[in-house]
């Protein structure tokens, strides 16, 4: 397995300070942190509802009929509609994140971290248009 | 020999995940999960569906999509359990549950997208 996690195993004649489990509840930017990392959990909501939704077309107009009107249920409207905000900030800070995990060059100067995001955002903008006029325009 | 390390190739599939679900999902969500149901927007017919799905390419970007997420997921799911709630004895176990629900989600999704028409 992943080796490359080594937790100093407890030792009693060291001084640490206990962490509260809670500890990401102490300060907004914790907070922040911890709703960033959750966001994955909407994310692979997302995936499964896609996949039943493909799977619904795959079996017929019949099923697809049957889970618009599932999706249009108030639980699943509601947790759609947080999954909705929660995708949304994980794309916002995923391409906040890109100049620190991307340096782009080309020749021999760098291309500034702004103009990297701006790219992203860009392209995510073209997606979006795409994907709309795919399903709703053409 | 050197010894090799997973860690780099999940980081790898985390951040690809990361990036294809952020330039494809909000919109994807918006449509199917918001506008749709809410009647903003007329859903398309299932004969429009299965033109779009029919698509070689439409199911080649969606199974990269379905794929990387889950892997995305995985790696992130896996990361905030052990620093969130310091469950790091658990380790294995939640390594294991977590890429495992990814790799089965994966043949899942492949198998999914093969039976469209």
């Amino acid at each position: 397995m992943s080796d490359s996690h080594v937790y100093t195993p407890y030792h009693p004649r060291w001084l640490r300070r206990r962490v509260s489990t809670y500890w990401w509840l102490q300060k907004w930017s914790y907070f922040r942190f911890i709703l960033r990392e959750g966001s994955c959990l909407f994310v692979g909501w997302f995936v499964l509802y896609m996949l039943l939704l493909v799977n619904a077309v795959g079996k017929g107009p019949d099923s697809y009929a049957r889970i618009l009107e599932w999706s249009a249920e108030p639980w699943v409207l509601g947790l759609n509609v947080v999954s909705f905000l929660f995708v949304a900030f994980h794309a916002v800070t995923f391409f906040e994140a890109v100049p620190q995990a991307l340096v782009v060059h080309i020749g021999r100067t760098r291309v500034p971290g702004r103009l990297v995001m701006a790219a992203h955002y860009m392209a995510w903008a073209l997606a979006s248009v795409l994907i709309a006029w795919l399903i709703v325009g053409a | 020999m050197i010894k090799q390390h997973p860690e780099p190739w999940l980081w790898l599939l985390f951040s690809a995940g990361g990036v294809l679900s952020a330039m494809l999902m909000p919109m994807l969500l918006l449509l199917f999960g918001v506008a749709f149901p809410f009647g903003w927007v007329a859903a398309p017919s299932h004969a429009q569906m299965v033109a779009v799905l029919g698509n070689p390419l439409t199911r080649v970007v969606l199974f990269a999509l379905f794929m990387l997420s889950l892997f995305h997921w995985a790696h992130r799911f896996r990361h905030t359990l052990y620093d969130g709630l310091q469950i790091k004895h658990l380790n294995e176990v939640i390594a294991v549950l977590t890429y495992g629900v990814a790799v089965v989600g994966t043949g899942v999704a492949a198998y999914i997208l093969w039976q469209i028409p």
